[in-house]
C-alpha cells in the first residue's frame, strides 16, 4: 500500500511539492472527518468519572481498586511518587487536607501518612460497557428505536411506491394533463417542509396524526427528487417490453409491477438509501409532530436528553453511539452505491 | 435462488397482486389516458395535501391573528402580522424592531448564507480538485469526506458539542500547546464561527462528490492538449476546468444557498440559537414563535413563512431551471 502510494505520480518523474501537498490535505481532512466521531466512541465507553478528567484521557481508563483485609469495599491504588515510600503502589483509605492515609495491601494493619501532592493514581484501561447496559434500561431507548424504524421502514415502502407509480405513468404513458402534472410534482421543489409547518400542523392535526408515528409518514412519501429519479430512469426502459406484455393480455397494473418495477431496480435502490437517510436522520417535523415522549424518535429522544442530561454525559454518548452506529453500517457496505448515486442524480 | 429471496418474492407478489382486480375494472371502464391519473394520483393527492393545501393555509395564517390553531376561528387583521415583522425604525438595527429576533434570525440567516455558502464551496472545490488528480486511495478519502453528510444534524451537533465543551478536548489540546482555553459556544462570536463550521463539515462531502463528478465529465485530451502546449496549470484551471465546470458549480451554489437558508437542525441542538440571539436563524424563529413559546402566535410563524419562501422561490426557479434543462 505505501509503495503504491509512493509510486503514484502524475505522469511526469518524481513527486513534485503538488503531490505532497494533496496527500498531506486529504489525510488531514481524514483526520477532521473521522476523528471526532471516533473521539465520540472512545468517550463514550469511559465511566462516569473518567469523562470528568481534565485534560481527557486518550483512551478509557479507570483507577485500579484493590481488595485489602479489613476494609468492605475495594481501594483505589496509588502510587506514591517522591518521600521515602518513593515507587510503591499503595492503596488510598482517606484523604483529609493535603494529607492521605495508605495503606500496604500485603500489611494493611501499618498506615502510611503521605502528602497527596506526592501521589498518583495508578490507572488501567477500562471500557465501561455499563454505560451502555444501564442506558438501555433506564431509559425506553427500544420504545425510540422501535418508532424510528417504524416510520423509516414504512416511510421508504410507500415512498418507493408512491413515487414510482407516479414516475411509470409519467413516462410510460401520453395522458391529457401529463406534462402539468409533471411540472406540477416539480414545483413542490419550492415548497420545502420548513416553510409549511403551521399549516402541516393544522393538517395533521385534523387527520388525527399528532403525536402519531402516522403524521411523521405520511407527509414523506411523496418526493419530487424520488419522482423526478424514477422517472428519468424509466424512460431508458424501452418501451417494446409493454408492447409485448400488452399483446400477452397484461393489465397496466401487472406490466407495472411485473416488468418496470423489476427493471427499475438500480433507481428504486438510490431512492431507497436516500429515503432512510432522510427518514432516520428528520428532526424538525417529527419534532413539530412528535410532542409526547412515548413517540419520540431517536432523534427527538437525543435532543430531549442533551437538554436535561447535560451532567449525564456518560448515558448520552452512549446514545449518540447507537444512533449513529445503523447508519455508519449501511455507509461501510453501501458506501460505493451511496456515492455513485449522489453523484448521478445530484440529491441528497 | 436463496429461501429468504424466494419468501420476499412471494410476499411481493402477493401484496402487488391485491389491486389487480379493482385496476383491471379501472382499466376497462377509464377511457384512454385517464389511467394515467390513477397512477399519479396517490403521489398528487400527497403533495396536494402536504404541499400546495398548506401554501393556501399559510396565507390565510399570515391574515389572520389570535392563537386558535383552527381557521374558522381566527379573526381576520390583513396584513397587520406582515406590519409587526417588518416595522423597524432602523432596518439595520434588530433591536429597533417591534419583532426583534425576527431581525435577529434575518441578519444571522444572511450572515450564515454568505458564510457557510462561500467557505464550503471553496473548499469542496479545493477538495474535488485534489481527488481529481490521481490518487492513489480515490474511493477511501471520497468516501471519508463523505461520511458525516449521513449522520444526522442532531448526532452532529452532539459530536462537537462534547469536543467544543469548556472541559472538552479542544480547550485540552490548546492548552497543551499553551494557548488559552474558551467557553465556545457561550462566546457570541465564537459560536458563530462554530455553527459555520460545523454546517460546513457535515454537508462539504456532499457538495464535493457533485463537484468531482463534474470534473470527470471534462474530457481528458482537453488536459492532454494543454499538456502538449505546455500551458501553465493555472492557466489551465482558469480556462479549461472552470469553464466547463460552470454548469455543477451553478448547481452546487443554488443547492447551498437553498439549504443554507433553512438552517436550524444542528444549530438548534448545538448552540439553541444563543448565546443571547447570537445563532438564531429564520427557520428557528418560525419554530419557536409557531410551536415552542406559552402563547403560540401562527398567524406571525405563517408570515415568516412566506417571507422564506419568497427568497426559496427565487433560488429554486434557478435549481428547476438546471434539472429541466438535463431532463430533455
Amino acid at each position: 500500500m505505501l509503495a503504491r502510494l509512493l509510486r503514484a505520480r502524475r505522469g511526469h518523474a518524481g513527486w513534485d511539492w503538488t503531490d505532497w501537498a494533496s496527500y498531506s490535505y486529504l489525510v488531514f481532512g481524514t483526520l477532521l472527518m473521522f476523528g471526532p466521531v471516533l473521539w465520540l466512541a472512545v468517550s463514550s465507553l469511559k465511566s462516569e468519572s473518567g469523562l470528568q478528567e481534565f485534560p481527557p484521557t486518550l483512551l478509557p481508563s479507570e483507577q485500579v481498586r484493590v481488595a485489602v483485609p479489613g476494609q468492605a469495599a475495594p481501594l483505589p491504588l496509588v502510587q506514591v511518587t517522591a518521600g521515602a515510600q518513593a515507587g510503591r503502589e499503595l492503596a488510598l483509605l482517606r484523604r483529609i487536607g493535603l494529607q492521605a492515609t495508605l495503606l500496604d495491601p500485603a500489611a494493611p494493619e501499618t498506615p502510611v501518612r503521605v502528602p497527596v501532592a506526592d501521589t498518583k493514581k495508578v490507572m488501567h484501561l477500562h471500557a465501561a460497557w455499563e454505560n451502555y447496559s444501564e442506558m438501555l434500561s433506564k431509559f425506553s431507548f427500544g420504545t425510540y428505536l422501535f418508532n424510528t424504524v417504524f416510520i423509516t421502514v414504512v416511510a421508504t415502502v410507500l415512498t418507493l411506491l408512491v413515487n414510482s407509480m407516479a414516475a411509470f405513468a409519467l413516462s410510460k404513458y401520453r395522458f391529457p394533463g401529463r406534462e402539468p402534472a409533471f411540472l406540477i410534482m416539480l414545483a413542490t421543489l419550492m415548497i420545502p417542509p420548513t416553510i409549511v409547518l403551521v399549516p402541516n400542523y393544522l393538517i395533521a392535526a385534523s387527520f388525527g396524526l399528532t403525536n402519531s408515528l402516522w403524521g411523521v409518514i405520511w407527509p414523506a412519501v411523496a418526493t419530487p427528487t424520488g419522482v423526478f429519479m424514477l422517472r428519468q430512469y424509466m424512460l431508458t426502459l424501452p418501451d417494446e417490453l409493454i408492447e409485448a406484455a400488452r399483446m400477452d393480455n397484461a393489465s397496466e397494473w401487472r406490466i407495472y409491477w411485473r416488468i418496470i418495477l423489476p427493471l427499475s431496480a438500480p433507481a428504486l435502490a438510490v431512492l431507497a438509501i436516500f429515503s432512510v437517510m432522510w427518514r432516520w436522520n428528520e428532526f424538525l417535523w417529527p419534532m413539530v409532530v412528535l410532542s409526547r415522549s412515548e413517540s419520540f424518535t431517536l432523534q427527538l429522544a437525543l435532543n430531549s436528553f442533551q437538554g436535561e442530561l447535560t451532567t449525564q454525559w456518560h448515558y448520552l454518548l452512549a446514545m449518540t453511539v447507537l444512533t449513529l452506529l445503523p447508519v455508519t453500517a449501511v455507509f461501510l457496505v453501501l458506501q460505493k452505491y451511496i456515492t455513485q448515486g449522489i453523484a448521478s442524480a445530484g440529491v441528497k | 435462488m436463496s429461501g429468504v429471496d424466494r419468501l420476499a418474492g412471494g410476499l411481493y407478489a402477493a401484496v402487488m397482486n391485491l389491486p389487480e382486480r379493482p385496476m383491471r375494472w379501472a382499466q376497462g371502464h377509464l377511457r384512454d389516458g385517464r389511467l394515467g391519473w390513477l397512477f399519479v394520483g396517490p403521489n398528487l393527492l400527497v403533495f396536494g395535501l402536504f404541499s400546495f393545501l398548506p401554501i393556501v393555509i399559510d396565507v390565510w395564517y399570515a391574515v389572520t391573528g389570535g392563537t386558535e390553531l383552527l381557521p374558522g376561528n381566527r379573526p381576520f387583521v390583513g396584513g397587520e402580522n406582515f406590519a409587526t415583522l417588518l416595522r423597524c425604525s432602523d432596518y439595520l438595527d434588530a433591536n429597533s424592531c417591534a419583532r426583534d429576533q425576527f431581525w435577529y434570525g434575518v441578519w444571522n440567516t444572511l450572515k450564515f448564507v454568505g458564510l457557510q455558502v462561500g467557505f464550503m464551496i471553496g473548499f469542496s472545490l479545493l477538495t474535488a480538485l485534489v481527488l481529481n488528480r490521481k490518487i492513489v486511495g480515490l474511493g477511501f478519502f471520497r468516501a471519508a469526506f463523505f461520511y458525516p453528510v449521513l449522520l444526522s444534524p442532531v448526532v452532529v451537533a452532539l459530536i462537537w458539542k462534547w469536543i467544543l465543551q469548556r472541559e472538552g478536548v479542544l480547550n485540552a489540546a490548546l492548552q497543551g500547546m499553551n494557548f488559552q482555553g474558551e467557553n465556545w459556544l457561550l462566546d457570541a462570536h465564537w459560536s458563530f464561527f462554530w455553527t459555520v463550521f460545523v454546517s460546513i463539515w457535515a454537508h462539504m462531502g456532499f457538495y464535493t462528490l457533485i463537484l468531482l463528478s463534474g470534473l470527470q465529465a471534462i474530457p481528458r485530451d482537453l488536459y492532454e492538449a494543454a499538456n502538449m502546449d505546455a500551458t501553465p496549470p493555472l492557466r489551465v484551471f482558469w480556462r479549461i476546468t472552470l469553464p466547463l465546470l460552470m454548469p455543477s458549480l451553478f448547481v452546487v451554489v443554488v443547492l447551498g444557498i437553498i439549504r443554507a437558508v433553512q438552517i436550524f437542525d444542528e444549530v438548534y441542538v448545538l448552540t439553541g440559537g444563543g448565546p443571547g440571539s447570537a445563532t438564531t436563524f429564520l427557520v428557528q424563529y418560525i419554530y419557536t414563535t409557531g410551536f415552542a413559546q406559552a402563547v403560540r402566535e401562527y398567524g406571525l410563524a405563517a408570515a415568516a413563512s412566506l417571507l422564506l419562501a419568497g427568497v426559496l422561490l427565487f433560488f429554486t426557479l434557478f435549481q428547476l431551471r438546471g434539472m429541466t434543462k438535463n431532463a430533455r
